[in-house]
């Protein structure tokens, strides 16, 4: 009766026009694409090989989705960047302690990382891009290339020819789901709804643990519904045939519009009560006393059958556009209750990022389910495909048994043109669009101490919804980017290129400011923590791996020395006094970030504020963060017998320390101090990493070994420390344990909207109810 | 005998029994739902004029408030108007097509003539609220009336001077023993109780009057069942009003009214026995959009004097009502929709299909050579999915004869399929385009699973054959160029066909059900779809749901309205 696939489609539409920094523009191409009549190959254009395929010298295991209009190129490269490595000196002689020398030395250091490349285009680019492929490939190993979509076997011959791969074919649905499985685990707030008349339009969904199962129904030119329940195993549902291609076609022969992309335009235009047969056509006004909604269709097309009127295109389109969604959102809605199945993940081009469809999907899904079913929609939709291929061809490497993040100084944003805005003006213009993933070392899972980890949101605040609060932090980050840019090049003194390339790390960062104003849904749900982590993203793309280090070893230097005064005044206090003097060295100690403006501007201004400025806005005696702060917390806890696990980021972040710093930290403080030498040496004193390389800490996001470890020595209190970790994510994260937030909020704004002042203190102790 | 006229045209009004003409019967009613039956008077032939030459009556606008629509008829300072109706005259130009066209050759031997005489009184509490427009038209037509005094029927009738209801003195008519009955709509009877054996014998078995109908009026046709009584004695036969003999002879003589009205003759249901009368249930169908010339029939044959209750269903029940009451004067009794299909469904089934069986099935529905229409017995019908294609689909799982549920509906059904041929082949009627259908070849319109895979689809178990994208070949110029009108019409009667199996196959899963009914005028010579579907539900539930078909497949509803009227259960 009826089958329905994704993979012939034969769209011929621009792609979402990206304007990630540096989008880069192909030259003009003769042909704007014609569909399936065949691309005409535009072999003229050059691509810079610093903006698109990067890292090919390095690249391996490509995959290729072709579609219909668009071509997705997946392949992993290994990148190579510096990172600062932090090393004790070989202490042979106990000389160590002499005023000037830095607790431990730093070394720059280039280190391998694994990425995963994306770049969806215009078929009409292909040849050309398979060109630059060859041309730049110098890995040789590469013998397959996996491939997929409807195209592939298409341009099998050109593929094999050009980059001399030999074309391994992959199953369509198996590479889509296995993407969107990928997707939905590594990529957080990739799904989300769309309703069309509320701001923001788009609502992100915060990953959910548990994936499976769910519903997949990718509307290509037919539509294919597919239950998945495991990595493994799904199962073709049911489909239909009325999809994207009946949209194409019949809206062709009804209104001579040729294009896809332009049908939608017409659709969006027009009026579908002309077209159809409501339900107010047929009772007339009684609808009302009837409880019927008189705008319900009761026939698709019923006035059409009155050949004396004349129907205009968008009228039409529009009709066209409503039967076809609503048809396949009530299927869909149907095999998600014979399913007991409440999401429903939608794709294919004929969704592609249209508001348009978007909204008449969730409209039918709405609908049809009475609001039981939730129509979700994926950020990354188009490169299912892709990555689903890349994944089968990479089964070797294993890459699902890693965590991938998704880099968000390489990737594009989601939907920074709309499609439908122009479809005309974008027709002789190709843009490229980008996803990048890196490889976490290693794989991130929940806190096992998280109440419910299926409703924990990591943030406090949610730019995207809350205007105001959006426009302060972008400008914010704004204004503090110029700091930045000073500090990030005074980390590298002895480069000749620092200067440029921080100048390269301030346009791309200020571009990704300005995308976000416009687009604050663009990567997702924006927050203050997304901020912070595009930045280090960007920060890390031009080398700039961590440019506080220096300051870091010197602050280090200098608390380490004060140390032993501090723990001995500590010691002389009284049980009460010590207790409240140990928060407020931790507190104290947070006041040091570097991320925080009002901070920075004073350090920047006086160099020589420090330990005893930040003491006076306390009045207490403290010490500087992790050192002064808090090792004399943790060495309090081991005095009492309570074992601590001691989680710090696995990598650079502003200022904060570092789980290889703590781990030099910790083996100096032990060489001063017998509590904290003896608790490591019986491993009552734990240090491990978070998996995190951000100044803030999602619960969701957190390294196995630490879960692992939470688990296993039974943690029954949490005590997260911090601005970024305990207010701007976590303020109002629920645990299953006793918990304690501490900052000091550094931020006037955000300590005017908490009902407090700049400098305040946040000390927040939870205990979970019964 | 007299009557009043339609004083109010809200009222539900029944005649008096006709079997004497000294008989007088003071109806009364209350309330706008259709009376049951046990307010309903015994049937009698209503006169109505079938003929085209009537004038238009002079009209007289009066507004007339409350009082003129005087206290309950309990009282006597009530009159009985004479009530005729046809008037002689020119033909009045019709508003609409065929319907009217047809009869208007037959216009002038029908001749004018008059209604009998009836009491009728109404309740107008609670329905004063109505536009005093209609007030005034209900009284401007009994005015009218009675300008013509006297006039005579062709059966020289005695007639009476149809009293204006403001002035309604009581004018007994001429041999007529005043007799009222009048009845609330819980059957309550008061005033004069002379009552006839025969009429005794009619209440007993509580009919309604004559003319018998039952409509459907959907959102493309309207559907009307009429039954016949045969069993007409030579007392009743004369006691008939023309006008009543005349709707029996031209809607039993003719199978065409006008361009576009139709009797499906095949269809006839003979020697039926409904409410212990015998005859035959005809039935007939007109699109919607010539339901106003329908409606000015009424009006011009002063259908509203025969005093029958018109049982009406479907959207255009209420999108009518108002221009049935103040055009036609008649009150619509709206009934629901879904009701009247079921009830439809399993009477007609019940009573066969002249000897036949109603319900039917196809075997081998795939191959042309052996596929084979064969009868199916519906003896347990519950659960039963029941698939009404019409303008569009409505599904409904139905577990017994009161326990039913609306499980959902598509708006992609006849309405679309028709729609769609209209623009697409600029073809003009049902027909045309099924025909059409019938030479084209889908497969050039449509991408199948073949054309993209080579052949089956392996993986996920698709034949080649499947459609994997509807007008899927649309999408490219060069093929658009290459396929015929009647490949497009294929390909539409395909695609929606199969999206209606879909939907229906994934009911009966939700709903556990494993008998399909497909019912609606969409499958009306439509045996490509019925095939198609018979083939899809078997071919996708592995042989699990059965598809079954219904002789009648799209009166239903009509059939419902028309059991509705006769309470039958």
């Amino acid at each position: 009766m009826r089958g329905a696939f994704s993979s012939q489609i034969y769209a011929h539409i621009s792609p979402w026009l990206m304007s990630w920094p540096g989008t880069f523009k192909m030259a003009e191409c003769g042909a704007s694409g014609s569909g399936s009549s065949g691309d005409s190959l535009d072999k003229s254009i050059t691509l810079p090989p610093d903006e698109i395929f990067r890292n090919l010298e390095n690249a391996k295991r490509f995959a290729i989705d072709i579609g219909g209009s668009l071509t997705k190129l997946a392949y992993y490269s290994t990148v190579q960047h510096k990172v600062a490595k932090v090393r004790s000196f070989d202490h042979s002689g106990k000389d160590t302690e002499r005023d000037h020398e830095p607790p431990y030395e730093i070394s720059v250091q280039e280190e391998i990382t694994a990425r995963l490349h994306f770049i969806k285009f215009e078929n009409t680019y292909i040849e050309a891009c398979l060109d630059f492929i060859k041309d730049h490939l110098v890995n040789t190993e590469t013998k397959v290339i996996q491939a997929t979509g409807g195209g592939a076997y298409k341009f099998k011959d050109l593929i094999e020819e050009k980059l001399r791969l030999k074309v391994d074919k992959e199953d369509v649905m198996t590479c889509l789901i296995k993407g969107c499985n990928f997707v939905l685990k590594n990529i957080p707030h990739e799904a989300f709804v769309y309703q069309k008349d509320s701001d923001p339009e788009f609502r992100f969904q915060t990953n959910h643990p548990h994936i499976f199962p769910y519903l997949l129904v990718n509307i290509g030119s037919g539509v294919s519904i597919v239950k998945v329940e495991t990595e493994d195993r799904f199962e073709w549902v049911g489909g239909s045939s009325i999809g994207g291609g009946t949209f194409w076609g019949l809206g062709a022969l009804l209104t001579k519009t040729k294009k896809f992309d332009e049908l939608l335009h017409l659709a969006s235009r027009g009026q579908h009560s002309n077209v159809d047969m409501l339900v107010r056509d047929v009772y007339g006004g009684a609808h009302q006393t009837l409880g019927l909604s008189g705008n319900l269709i009761a026939s698709s097309f019923g006035k059409s059958a009155t050949a004396d009127q004349e129907f205009s295109k968008e009228d039409m389109a529009k009709s066209l556009l409503h039967m076809i969604s609503n048809d396949i959102g009530q299927l869909a809605c149907l095999h998600a209750r014979l399913h007991s199945l409440d999401r429903v993940y939608f794709g294919g081009f004929f969704i592609r990022g249209h508001p348009v469809t978007m909204r008449t999907i969730t409209y039918s899904i709405n609908f049809f389910s009475k609001g039981e079913v939730q129509a979700l929609f994926l950020r990354h939709e188009g490169y299912l495909g892709a990555i689903g291929a890349f994944l089968k061809g990479a089964e070797q490497d294993n890459p699902n048994q890693y965590s991938w993040g998704e880099n968000y100084a390489g990737s594009s944003g989601l939907m920074s043109t709309s499609p439908e805005l122009g479809p005309a003006q974008r027709a002789r213009s190709g843009t490229f669009d980008l996803l990048e993933m890196d490889r976490l070392e290693r794989p991130l899972v929940n806190l096992p101490l998280l109440l419910d980890p299926p409703s924990y949101v990591p943030d406090t605040v949610d730019l995207t919804d809350d205007a105001l609060a959006r426009k302060y932090w972008l400008t914010c980050f704004e204004e503090a980017l110029d700091g930045v840019v000073k500090r990030a090049v005074a980390s590298q003194p002895d480069s000749v290129d620092a200067a440029e390339r921080a100048e390269k790390f301030r346009q791309k960062y200020w571009n990704k400011l300005q995308t976000l104003r416009q687009q604050p849904f663009a990567y997702g749900t924006l927050t203050v923590r997304s901020l912070l982590d595009t930045r280090e993203h960007c920060l890390n793309e031009f080398n700039f791996p961590d440019p506080y280090s220096k300051v870091k070893q010197r602050e280090n230097g200098v608390a380490l020395r004060c140390f032993p005064g501090v723990v001995r005044s500590l010691d002389t206090l009284g049980w009460e006094e010590r207790q409240l003097a140990l928060v407020k060295g931790l507190l104290a100690g947070n006041v040091f970030d570097w991320g925080a403006k009002a901070v920075s501007d004073v350090l920047e201004s006086d160099p020589y504020f420090g330990f005893e400025e930040a003491k006076r806005k306390l009045q207490d005696n403290s010490g500087i963060d992790i050192i002064l702060g808090v090792f004399p917390f943790v060495r309090e806890l081991l005095l009492r017998g309570t074992e601590v696990i001691l989680a710090c980021n696995s990598g650079p972040a502003l200022n904060d320390v570092t789980h290889s710093e703590s781990l030099i930290v910790a083996e100096r403080i032990a060489g001063m101090d017998p509590v904290v030498h003896s608790a490591l040496r019986e491993e009552r004193l734990l240090l491990v990493q978070t998996g995190s390389s951000s100044p803030c800490l999602d619960l969701s996001r957190l390294d196995k070994g630490l879960a692992a470890l939470v688990r296993e020595r039974g943690a029954d209190l949490v005590v997260i420390e911090g601005m970024g970790r305990a207010v701007h994510t976590n303020y109002h994260a629920a645990l299953c344990c006793e918990s304690l937030k501490l900052a000091v909020i550094k931020n006037a704004w955000l300590a005017e909207r908490l009902g407090g002042r700049l400098f305040s203190v946040i000390f927040k102790y939870e205990v979970p109810a019964e | 005998m007299r009557r009043h006229g339609p004083f109010h045209p809200r009222v539900h009004w029944a005649a008096p029994p006709s079997l004497s003409s000294g008989l007088h019967r003071l109806l009364l009613l209350r309330g706008s739902r259709i009376p049951s039956s046990t307010t309903l008077s015994p049937p009698r032939h209503g006169s109505l004029s079938l003929d085209g030459g009537m004038v238009n009556p002079p009209r007289v606008r009066e507004s007339i408030g409350r009082e003129a629509f005087g206290p309950p008829p309990a009282s006597s300072d009530w009159l009985p108007a004479r009530w005729r109706n046809g008037r002689g005259g020119r033909p009045r130009a019709r508003l609409c097509s065929g319907w009217t066209a047809a009869e208007e050759g037959r216009s002038s031997t029908l001749g004018a003539l008059l209604g009998r005489q009836r009491w009728l009184l109404r309740m107008g509490a609670g329905r004063f609220g109505a536009p005093m427009e209609r007030h005034g038209r209900a009284s401007a037509t009994s005015v009218s009336s009675g300008g013509e005094q006297a006039a005579g029927g062709p059966e020289g009738r005695r007639q009476e001077p149809l009293r204006r209801r403001a002035s309604s003195a009581s004018v007994p008519a001429v041999g007529a023993s005043v007799e009222g009955a009048r009845r609330d709509r819980l059957g309550s009877y008061s005033g004069p109780t002379s009552v006839s054996r025969q009429r005794v014998e009619s209440l007993r078995k509580k009919r309604p009057l004559f003319p018998w109908f039952g409509l459907d009026i959907g959102g493309t046709l309207v559907k009307l069942v009429y039954f016949e009584p045969k069993d007409i004695t030579a007392e009743e036969e004369e006691e008939e009003v023309e006008s009543l003999k005349s709707i029996r002879k031209y809607l039993t003589s003719n199978v065409a009214y006008g361009s576009t009205g139709i009797r499906d003759v095949h269809l006839e249901l003979k020697d039926l026995t409904l409410c212990g009368r015998k005859g035959n249930l005809h039935f007939i169908r007109f699109p919607t959009h010539d339901m106003p010339a329908f409606i000015q029939m009424g009006r011009d044959k002063n259908f509203s004097s025969l005093h029958t209750v018109f049982c009406a269903t479907g959207g255009g029940a209420y999108k009518f009502e108002q221009d049935f009451l103040t055009i036609g004067d008649l009150q619509l009794c709206k009934l629901d929709e879904l009701d009247c299909l079921i009830k439809g469904i399993l009477y007609i089934d019940s009573v066969g299909f002249n000897g036949r069986s109603q319900c039917y099935y196809f075997e081998n529905p795939a191959d042309s050579e052996k596929c084979q229409k064969l009868p199916f017995d519906l003896k347990n019908p519950y659960p039963l999915l029941l698939v009404n294609i019409g303008s569009g689909v409505s599904i409904l799982a139905v577990y017994s004869k009161d326990n039913y549920k609306r499980v959902t509906g598509t708006s992609l059904g006849g309405g679309t399929f028709f729609g769609l041929c209209c623009l697409l082949t600029g073809c003009t009627t049902f027909e045309e385009a099924l025909e059409m259908a019938s030479r084209g070849d889908s497969t050039k319109v449509d991408k199948l699973v073949r054309d993209i895979y080579g052949g089956d689809y392996e993986r996920f178990g698709l034949p080649g054959w499947a459609v994997a994208s509807s007008f899927g070949n649309m999408m490219s110029k060069e093929k658009r160029e290459a396929v015929s009108k009647e490949d497009l019409a294929r390909a539409t009667l395909i695609t929606i066909t199969n999206n209606i199996g879909s939907i229906a196959r994934m009911c009966a899963l939700n709903e556990n059900i494993n008998q399909v009914v497909f019912v609606g005028n969409f499958l009306r010579i439509n045996t490509i779809a019925m095939r198609l579907l018979a083939y899809a539900l078997d071919y996708w539930s592995k042989g699990q749901l059965k598809a079954l078909f219904s002789e009648h497949e799209g009166y239903f509803g009509a059939v419902g309205a028309l059991l509705e009227l006769l309470k039958i259960p």
